[in-house]
């Protein structure tokens, strides 16, 4: 048992390792959408595409809720921005047909330009003043895009922009299926392995970005305004890098859904998108960038897993008692509310966090059960 | 001048109904520190519970005069928020009141999801059309139409928020809410049952909630599984305009943005000169929220906040 332990121990510091683990876990990412297509279908290879999708829009949100904790509820309208910029700028709608390489940086300005215009004169909120208005914000820009069809039609309205353009590098069109060294591989395919690209490099930007002065800063600005500002940090600079960094990642993933769907329209950019969003941050474990991911994953996932509630049913009572459809967000928000009951700091929190919040917990309550004596 | 005041008419009667949700979300957050997002979803079940009682009477033929049938309806609605309210504290909030206050928010949200879906399959998903129970005789007050259930519903929500306050500020257990409020372990030293009062709190909110829910279906003539939500966050805007946390700033900050409201679905096109419709009035009452707490950022009545402590 002990020697188990031991040897346990000694292997996950071997550097050999760590190699062998990296490696897994890229031939297992490469090799997923064939399995999931072969497994469980097309559809499933799409619904893992979108995961990638939303692990870096959460990782976006992460910066502004999990390293600054500015909490905003109000996220998906930079993703609204970032997908309507790349809809109108590559769509049948102007007739305009904008290269990939140009409009991505256009998005991810934009939307940065976006993060500023909402960050500025909200900085002196706290907490949930600024929670309101971030959500405000996310309205507007949702009620402008759906009523911007009259008098000009800019975003035609509730029907939304059709026939945008699908994702090209140069000649490579990921619309359609190719064949690489003898092995066919479909468009939703090409979308994944985009995905999973990008995705990586986000996360190596937030990796990167938590470990510098930025980040620190970030982090001391969430833990305590007023001695961050005492150590020499710009808190108002710092707070609004954090708006627009946390914007152009949206912008981003913005664009890259737009030319993922080929279609866009308000219906997608609702309050309870923003809040989706928030749920991967926080279910995963704030701050934590592997819990963001699981969090993004899992929120995806387990919608779209709970619609074979129906045939479950058919297996084992042997017909459908309740419709698979409304018993569906039933079942997620009981999963919400379950999970924060369980592990109230997220799924898979930080070490850090972890220690602070176990930590905190033990002496809260030691105080607090001394209080409840008295009461009695 | 007549649209004006019709639309002051208008725009009173529904901050009448903000005002009163409003209300419940500014309690819990003074007292927890907590967005309460499934009170929005406490509205909406007080209306449909509401609305099946009256539905039922309706029914079965007895002849009762319409007051008399919506009292009653109200009379169900109004326990069984209470006990739904009563409910949702203990089960979701109270066990993580040590833990982060994301996760608190992250379980409102969960519980909100819940209880819609629960709505959803009780009551499906189509609209249900609210019986006219009160006269809607139509009163002209100087250029302006106001029909009786108007004029009740402001009535009626006058006297609940001077029950309300007189609650808070001149019986015992209001003075346990302030105190809790204030802080909750000196308040239990003081002996201060803090679960009671915490309790009470969710219970009286969502008892003002099922009144508002009544209210709001019979003032559009409609009720829905998803009502709640939409009413719910203008409700939770109008206590941050008037600095949550305070009674009487969700009192005014719910009246503020039913009248902006209104005022600005009447008066948008003519100020743009026809560029931007009345589908903006959202847009309105949010921008006039984003400007007030730029200027006053803890609010209309909210106290100035001194940089944490």
């Amino acid at each position: 048992m002990l020697e188990t332990a031991q040897r346990w121990a000694r292997f996950k510091r071997d550097p050999r390792a760590a190699w062998a683990a990296y490696v897994a876990l890229a031939v297992l990412l490469i090799a997923l959408p064939f399995v999931t297509d072969w497994m469980l279908g097309r559809t499933w290879v799409r619904i893992v595409a979108f995961a990638l999708l939303y692990i870096m829009l959460a990782l976006g949100l992460n910066i502004v809720v999990g390293y600054a904790g500015l909490l905003d509820l109000g996220y998906v309208a930079f993703f609204a921005v970032g997908a309507y910029l790349y809809a109108l700028l590559a769509s049948p709608h102007f007739g305009l047909h904008l290269p990939f390489w140009l409009l991505m940086p256009l998005c991810a300005a934009i939307a940065c330009i976006f993060g500023v215009l909402l960050g500025a004169p909200t900085l002196r909120l706290r907490g949930d003043y600024l929670a309101i208005v971030t959500l405000g914000f996310g309205e507007i820009i949702r009620i402008f895009l759906n009523n911007l069809n009259a008098p000009v039609n800019i975003t035609n309205g509730p029907q939304g922009v059709n026939l945008i353009d699908p994702i090209r590098l140069g000649d490579f069109s990921l619309a359609q299926p190719h064949s690489i060294a003898g092995i066919a591989v479909p468009s939703v395919y090409n979308y994944y392995y985009l995905f999973l690209a990008l995705a990586l490099a986000v996360i190596f930007v937030s990796i990167r970005l938590e470990n510098s002065r930025i980040g620190r800063a970030w982090v001391a600005i969430r833990e305590d305004e007023v001695a961050a500002a005492a150590m020499g940090i710009n808190t108002r600079n710092v707070k609004l890098l954090a708006f627009a960094m946390g914007a152009s990642f949206g912008g981003i993933s913005g664009g890259l859904f737009s030319g993922f769907q080929g279609f866009v329209s308000p219906e997608s950019f609702t309050v309870i998108e923003s809040i989706m969003i928030l749920c991967m941050v926080v279910l995963g474990g704030m701050g934590h960038i592997p819990g963001v991911a699981l969090g993004s994953v899992l929120l995806v996932v387990l919608p779209e897993a709970l619609r074979y509630l129906g045939p479950l049913q058919q297996a084992l009572f042997g017909r459908v008692l309740a419709d698979p459809a409304d018993l569906r967000l039933l079942v997620f928000g009981l999963a919400l509310v379950l999970v924060m009951q369980l592990r109230p700091s997220g799924l898979w929190p930080s070490k850090i966090r972890r220690r602070e919040f176990s930590a905190q917990g033990e002496e809260a309550r030691h105080e607090r059960e001394s209080v409840y004596d008295a009461a009695r | 001048m007549d649209i004006f005041l019709q639309q002051l008419v208008n725009g009173v009667v529904l901050g009448a109904i903000y005002a009163l949700v409003a209300l419940g979300y500014t309690m819990v957050y003074g007292i927890l520190g907590l967005i309460n997002f499934a009170h929005g979803e406490v509205v909406m079940i007080g209306a449909m519970v509401a609305l099946t009682v009256i539905q039922l009477l309706l029914a079965s033929g007895v002849p009762l005069p319409g007051p008399v049938v919506a009292a009653i309806g109200l009379a169900a609605a109004i326990p069984t928020c209470m006990l739904l309210g009563f409910a949702i504290e203990r089960v979701a909030y109270r066990p993580l009141r040590e833990a982060p206050r994301l996760a608190a928010l992250i379980t409102a949200i969960g519980m909100s999801i819940v209880l819609q879906n629960v709505a959803m399959i009780i009551w499906g998903r189509r609209y249900h059309s609210v019986p006219s129970l009160l006269p809607v005789t139509p009163h002209q007050f100087a250029g302006a139409t106001i029909t009786d259930l108007q004029i009740f519903i402001v009535l009626l929500a006058a006297l609940i928020m001077a029950g309300l306050l007189y609650l808070v500020h001149r019986t015992r257990l209001g003075r346990a809410m302030r105190a809790t409020s204030q802080n909750p372990e000196v308040a239990g030293l003081m002996g201060v049952n803090i679960n009671t009062v915490i309790s009470m709190t969710f219970i009286i909110g969502s008892a003002l909630a099922a009144v508002a829910g009544l209210m709001v279906s019979a003032y559009y003539g409609v009720a829905h599984y998803v009502m709640g939500f939409m009413l719910g966050l203008k409700a939770f805007t109008a206590a941050v305009l008037g600095g949550i946390g305070n009674l009487g700033g969700a009192m005014l900050g719910g009246l503020l943005l039913g009248v902006i409201e209104s005022l600005g679905a009447g008066y948008i096109g003519t100020l743009t000169g026809g560029f931007l419709g009345s589908h903006y009035q959202d847009v309105f009452a949010f921008t006039v929220l984003i400007l007030v707490l730029v200027f006053r950022p803890s609010g209309l009545l909210g106290e100035r906040v001194t940089e944490r402590s």
